[in-house]
Formats: structure tokens, C-alpha cells, sequence
């Protein structure tokens, strides 16, 4: 009961704190967020997508956020799972030489198109595409685009990826764990600045 | 067998502005069959009739996630019984929507906005004027929280947080705040990226 649960370690709330009790108060919610992140980082089954494979993702994906200590958090459990020094390294470098900004895109042609912004530029060095291989390498495309610009989106980048050995069941688990980081990043962030403040202020 | 190529999706008619209209959702890749469920897979779904959206039924090929998204998700926006009125829970969906730049999405929830508020107005005037629209200060505040939180990287601090309390908001309601639009960055992302929007028929 009075354990911890990823977003308390990641965001800083401590046991009794107010944000601790604001968050047990809604039991459905902590309980749920907590189901979530293992239901992709400690599957039942690794299904259609190795464990490996989720974590590097997660690495990535909290590296483009320039979430520091989650990026941490998931390149140990990276490691940890067995990852190679080469796919690590590799995957810092995809994330630090396609850092941008988001979120970005193209609206369909009509009122819309006076919002559109230019997609941030991907680029994979090629000694990074070839430690990554051709399946991560593509996920990464994909996750950058979800990250930064996901309204440009289309069915041809779906084909992208089953053309690099994605099935429909793998896409599936993999845009539920970008999609989940983006959603996980958020809520850490949010509280960690939210328990802070709050802190001070029953300080003062 | 499942089929692991993507769906063409043709005929309907392309949505380009934000609306509060029924939109459908028309699938990218193939939704499982409901001839196919086991009771993982019915449990996935979380209620039965989800089984008749192919949006569920595409999210379903990895039924232990959406299990325990579908129970966050209705808590984070259904559990009022402290915290965050349903409307201003909903106005934070349909915010993030609108500057991720998910019609689909922002359509669902722009709706329930506007309904739970009364303010179809103000609703609308976020719809058309973007994330940058004047409405009132405590609106104001929960638009400028989601957006900042919504940004890659966050931009969400102390000053969103001091314009939240400001406006009225207790912890409480700020977390709801927080986790209201950090789903929406969950939910965006899937509607965005495995399928399209398209404006309903006329019944004629």
C-alpha cells in the first residue's frame, strides 16, 4: 500500500506528501497508469515485440523530450535487459542529432493550411542506421514523427514500417508505447513540477 | 490469417477544419475479428460494445494495454466526484487535441466540452482561433497548462501552475489538469497515426 509506483519515483512524491494522498485518492487512476507501464515493460508475453526493443524505444523516446532522469530510468532497465554498449550508444546518437521541437505538421489542404509548420528533418548516420538494423531503424522514423509532428501521419508510413518486418499486432504494441511515453512524460512532468511547488508553499 | 498490409481507405469525404461534428474514423491496418476474441482479449476491451469500433478492435491485437488505458481513461475523465468539473476535464482534451492537431479527436471532445460547459461559444472560438484564443482567465489558464504541457519539450512550470491557482485551482484540480491533457497526448498519437478521420454521411 505504501509503495511507490513509477510515476511517484520519476516525478518525486514521497509517501505522505500532499500530492502523494491527492494521487491515491483516485486509486483507478494511479493503479491503471502503473498497469499500463507494465503491461509494455514487463509483459506477460513479449508478443510481437521483444522487450529489447520496447526499452530502446522508450530510451529514444524520452531522449527527444529531454526528459533527463526518465531517460535514465529507461536506459538502465535497457541495460539491464542485456542491451549491447554499441545498440546504447546508438540509440543516444539517433535521439541527440534529430532533437526538435513539436508538435508540428501539415492540416489537409483547405483553412487549416495557414497553421501548417515544417516537419523537423530525420537523419540516421550510417554507421547509427546499420548498429540500430532496418526494424528499429524504422521504428525510430516513426517514433520521431509521433513525437514531434504526429498530425502528418499517413497510411504510406504504416507500409514503411511492415515493409521493415513490423506486423499489424507489432505496430499496434508499438505506437501504444510511444503513444504511452508521451502520455507518461507528461504526467511525470506535470507532478514533479506540481509536488514542488506545493512543497514550498506548505514550507512557507 | 491476419493480414499484415494496409487498408486504402477511399470515398469518404476528407474533414479540414476543427469541428464539433460527428466524425467517423475509418482503420489503416485490420482490426481483429470478433469471431477471433478469447477472454484476454474481451477483458482488453473493457466494455462489450467497444467491440463494435474498429478503432477498439485494431487496439485489441494487444489487449492487455488497452485494458488498462480504457480503465485510466475513464477515470481520469469520468471520476468526478472530486476535483476537476467534467467540463474543464473535457475543455483539456479538446485543447491538446486542437494544438496537436487531431480533427478527430478534438471533434469528440470539443463536443462533450461544450456540452458539460454550455459554452458551445467558447468552444468554438477555440476551435476556429486556435490554443491562442482569449475566452477567461480561468479557461485561459487551463488552455495555456495543456498547451505548455503538451509542447515537446515541456514548457509547463511554475508560472502555469501559479496562473492555475490563480484562477481558482486547487491541487487537486490541477493534477486533473495535468492528467487530462497528457491522456489526450496518449490518444492523439493513435488516432493520428493508424487510421483517418472522415465527415459522416448525410442519412438522406
Amino acid at each position: 500500500m505504501s509503495d511507490r509506483d513509477i510515476v511517484d519515483l520519476l516525478a518525486g512524491i514521497v509517501p505522505g506528501s500532499k500530492l502523494d494522498a491527492i494521487r491515491r485518492a483516485r486509486p483507478q487512476t494511479r493503479d491503471n497508469i502503473q498497469a499500463s507501464y507494465e503491461a509494455l515493460f514487463a509483459p506477460q508475453d513479449e508478443g510481437a515485440v521483444p522487450l529489447i526493443e520496447r526499452l530502446a524505444l522508450a530510451v529514444f523516446v524520452a531522449g527527444l523530450h529531454r526528459a533527463e532522469a526518465e531517460h535514465a530510468f529507461y536506459q538502465k532497465n535497457l541495460v539491464d535487459a542485456g542491451a549491447d554498449v554499441g545498440l546504447v550508444k546508438a540509440i543516444s546518437h539517433a535521439a541527440e542529432t534529430n532533437m526538435a521541437e513539436g508538435p508540428k505538421g501539415a492540416y489537409p489542404p483547405g483553412p487549416l493550411s495557414q497553421e501548417d509548420t515544417p516537419p523537423p528533418i530525420w537523419a540516421l548516420a550510417a554507421d547509427v542506421a546499420s548498429l540500430l538494423g532496418l526494424r528499429l531503424a524504422a521504428a525510430f522514423r516513426h517514433a520521431h514523427m509521433l513525437v514531434y509532428h504526429p498530425r502528418d501521419a499517413s497510411r504510406q508510413d504504416l507500409d514503411v514500417l511492415l515493409a521493415a518486418g513490423w506486423t499489424t499486432s507489432a505496430i499496434v504494441t508499438f505506437s501504444q508505447i510511444v503513444a504511452f511515453l508521451s502520455f507518461q512524460l507528461r504526467v511525470v512532468a506535470g507532478l514533479r513540477v506540481l509536488t514542488k511547488s506545493t512543497a514550498s508553499r506548505t514550507a512557507a | 490469417m491476419m493480414s499484415d498490409k494496409t487498408i486504402i481507405q477511399e470515398g469518404h469525404e476528407i474533414p479540414a477544419a476543427f469541428t464539433r461534428e460527428e466524425l467517423d474514423w475509418l482503420n489503416w491496418l485490420e482490426p481483429l475479428a470478433e469471431s477471433n476474441l478469447t477472454d484476454r482479449h474481451w477483458a482488453g476491451l473493457v466494455d462489450k460494445a467497444r467491440s463494435k469500433s474498429s478503432y477498439f478492435m485494431l487496439l485489441v491485437h494487444d489487449p492487455d494495454i488497452l485494458k488498462s488505458r480504457t480503465l485510466a481513461d475513464k477515470d481520469i475523465f469520468y471520476n468526478t466526484k472530486t476535483g476537476l468539473p467534467r467540463a474543464e476535464r473535457e475543455l483539456s482534451a479538446a485543447v491538446t487535441s486542437r494544438y496537436n492537431g487531431c480533427i478527430y479527436c478534438c471533434s469528440v471532445h470539443a463536443r462533450f466540452a461544450a456540452q458539460f460547459s454550455k459554452r458551445a461559444g467558447d468552444i468554438e472560438r477555440l476551435l476556429e482561433e486556435g490554443t491562442k484564443t482569449d475566452i477567461d482567465p480561468r479557461w485561459n489558464a487551463i488552455i495555456a497548462a495543456s498547451v505548455a504541457l503538451t509542447s515537446t519539450p515541456s514548457a509547463f512550470g511554475e508560472e502555469q501552475i501559479k496562473d492555475l491557482r490563480v484562477a481558482g485551482l486547487d491541487d487537486t484540480e490541477i493534477s486533473d489538469v495535468i492528467h487530462g491533457a497528457a491522456f489526450f497526448n496518449w490518444a492523439n498519437r493513435l488516432m493520428l497515426s493508424l487510421g483517418e478521420p472522415a465527415a459522416t454521411m448525410d442519412p438522406k
